[in-house]
C-alpha cells in the first residue's frame, strides 16, 4: 500500500509496522508529529502498544530501557535538545546492549533557538555504542526503521539504532512511501525474543557495579558487535531488497564507477548532490556521490574502495566539530591511506541553510581546481 | 550464558567469551549472594519486637522477610542500618561483623 506521507509519519508508521510494544516520549518541543500520530493510534485502539507519556526526554529513554530490558520491542523519537537531554541514557542503552530504535529529527542545537536541519545533535552521540543511520528520503526512513530492529535484535549484535531524518526536508515534506503489507513485514521482522530479560522467575542484576577486571571486556564486546554489524547490515539490506524491492548497504555509491570527483555526504544533501552530479556529467565532468547511510559502524571499506578510484574527493557536512572540522570529513580522512586521494571538507547548510544544486556543482568544481583544505565554508556571508 | 562455577562456589571468568554480551549478572540472583561487604548485621530482639513490619517496609534491598518475628536475609542484607534506626521499639540491635 502506497501513501503520501511526511517523514514524521513514515517514521511513525514504521514503528506501527514493526509492532512495537512500548513507546515512551516527551510530547512537547522539540518533539514532532512522530509520537503525536503514535499516541493517537494507541488511544484509538489501533496500535496494541503501551504509550508512556513522561516529563522529559531523559525519562522517555529511561522508560524504554526498562521496557526493552523486560523483553518488549520499544520505540521513541526526539530531536536536537531533546536528544541531548537523553544523553546519559543513550550511553546506558548502548552499554546495556538493548536494541531500542530511536527516530531523531536532525535539528540544530540552541542557542539561537532553531528547529531547522543540522546533524550536530546526532553526531554528539557518536561514542555511545549506538548504530546511526542518516536517511535521504521518507521511504528510506520507513525501511531503515524496520531493518534497524531486525539488525539490532540479532543475538550477535544487540545494539540500539538512531535513525536520523533531516528537519523539514524530510520531517515535514510529503513523499510517496510504500508501506508494503503486514504479512511480508511480519515474516521479515519476527517478534523480539531476547535470550536474557528482566524476569521475576530468574532474577538477575542488570548493569551492576563492574570492576576494571570486566568493564574493559564489555567495551571490547561492543566494538566487536559493531564490526560484526557491517556484514549483517549488508546482508539484511540485500534481503530487504529481495523481499520488498529496495536494497540497501552501509553506503550508496551513485555514478562512482568511473568518477574522477566524488562528493561524500549524507541525509537529504545526498539527493541534491546526485542531481548536481547528473548535471555535471551532461557537460562531460565525471562526478559521483558516495552517500553514507551508516555513520556507526563507519563504512571504512566502502569509503576506501570507492574513493580510492577518484582523483579527488570532498566531504559535505551539515555539522561541525568546533576546533577541528566536519565530523564526516574527519572520519573519512581517518580511514583513507596517506597517499590519497586529495580530500576537501565542505561545511554547508548549518541550521537549515539551503544547500542548492548550484552549491554542490560548485563544490565538485572546487575539487577539480585542486585547492584542498579541511574546511571550506559554503555560502558564509562576507 | 551458563556461568562456570569453581569448586569454591565462585564464578569463573577467565576468557572474554565467558562473559555475557549484556552486562548482567552471571546466573540468577537467587544464587548470587550480594552481602559480602556488610560490616554490621541487624539482630532482631524477639521480646521487644511488636511485629509492626516497619523494618520490612523501610528495607531498601529488600532483605527483611515478614514473619513472626520478621527475618533478616543475611545473603542480601548490606548492613545499611536503616531498619535499626527506624524501629520505634529499639528491637533491632547492631552487631559488628567479623568479630
Amino acid at each position: 500500500m502506497k501513501k503520501v506521507l511526511t517523514g514524521n509519519f513514515a517514521a511513525a508508521y514504521a514503528a506501527v509496522a514493526a509492532r512495537v510494544q512500548v513507546i515512551s516520549a516527551y510530547p512537547i518541543t522539540p518533539q514532532t508529529t512522530i509520537v503525536e500520530i503514535l499516541s493517537e493510534l494507541v488511544a484509538r485502539g489501533e496500535l496494541a502498544a503501551d504509550f508512556i507519556k513522561v516529563e522529559s526526554e531523559h525519562s522517555a529513554l529511561a522508560a524504554c530501557i526498562g521496557a526493552q530490558a523486560a523483553g518488549a520491542r520499544t520505540f521513541t523519537a526526539t530531536s536536537a535538545q531533546g536528544l541531548a537531554l537523553m544523553h546519559e541514557l543513550i550511553h546506558w542503552t548502548g552499554r546495556a546492549r538493548l536494541p531500542i530504535v530511536l527516530a531523531n529529527v536532525n535539528r540544530a542545537m540552541a542557542p539561537g533557538w532553531s528547529i531547522w536541519a543540522d546533524a550536530t545533535d546526532a553526531i554528539s552521540e557518536r561514542d555511545t555504542g549506538w548504530m546511526q543511520i542518516y536517511c535521504e528520503d521518507n521511504q528510506e526512513v520507513f525501511d531503515s526503521i524496520l531493518m534497524a530492529y531486525r539488525i539490532g535484535e540479532r543475538a550477535e549484535i544487540l545494539l540500539p539504532t538512531l535513525v536520523n531524518l533531516d528537519a523539514f526536508f524530510l520531517s515535514h515534506t510529503s513523499q510517496v512511501v510504500d508501506l508494503y503489507d503486514a504479512e511480508r513485514i511480519d515474516a521479515f521482522l519476527p517478534p523480539y525474543r531476547p535470550a536474557v530479560k528482566l524476569d521475576v522467575a530468574d532474577p538477575r542484576s542488570f548493569g551492576a557495579l563492574t570492576s576494571p577486571d570486566y568493564y574493559y571486556e564489555f567495551s571490547y564486546k561492543i566494538q566487536k558487535a559493531h564490526e560484526a554489524a557491517r556484514q549483517v547490515i549488508a546482508e539484511t539490506g540485500k534481503e530487504f531488497g529481495s523481499v520488498f524491492g529496495r536494497s540497501y548497504g552501509l553506503t550508496e555509491a551513485y555514478r562512482c564507477e568511473d568518477a574522477e570527483y566524488v562528493l561524500v555526504t549524507y541525509g537529504t544533501i545526498a539527493g541534491t548532490a546526485k542531481v548536481a552530479a547528473d548535471r555535471l556529467r551532461e557537460k562531460g565532468f565525471r562526478a559521483g556521490v558516495l552517500k553514507i547511510r551508516y555513520f556507526r559502524p563507519f563504512p571504512a571499506e566502502d569509503v576506501v574502495r570507492i574513493l580510492g578510484r577518484a582523483a579527488a574527493a570532498g566531504v559535505v557536512d551539515r555539522a561541525i566539530s568546533y576546533g577541528q572540522a566536519g565530523p564526516f570529513y574527519t572520519e573519512t580522512r581517518s580511514v583513507l591511506p596517506g597517499a590519497g586521494p586529495a580530500l576537501t571538507g565542505f561545511i554547508a547548510g548549518l541550521g537549515g541553510r539551503d544547500v542548492s544544486v548550484a552549491d554542490l556543482e560548485s563544490m565538485f568544481l572546487q575539487l577539480r581546481d585542486g585547492k584542498h583544505s579541511p574546511i571550506v565554508w559554503i555560502g558564509v556571508k562576507p | 550464558m551458563k556461568p562456570k562455577i569453581r569448586k569454591d562456589g565462585t564464578v569463573a571468568v577467565e576468557k572474554t567469551g565467558d562473559l555475557p554480551d549484556m552486562p548482567v549478572s552471571m546466573g540468577s540472583m537467587k544464587s548470587n549472594k550480594t552481602a559480602s561487604w556488610r560490616s554490621i548485621r541487624p539482630v532482631i530482639i524477639e521480646e521487644r519486637c511488636k511485629r509492626c513490619m516497619i523494618c520490612w517496609k523501610v528495607c531498601p534491598e529488600p532483605a527483611i522477610r515478614p514473619g513472626d518475628p520478621p527475618v533478616v536475609d543475611l545473603d542480601y542484607c548490606k548492613g545499611c542500618g536503616i531498619c535499626i534506626a527506624e524501629c520505634p521499639f529499639d528491637a533491632i540491635d547492631s552487631e559488628k561483623e567479623g568479630k
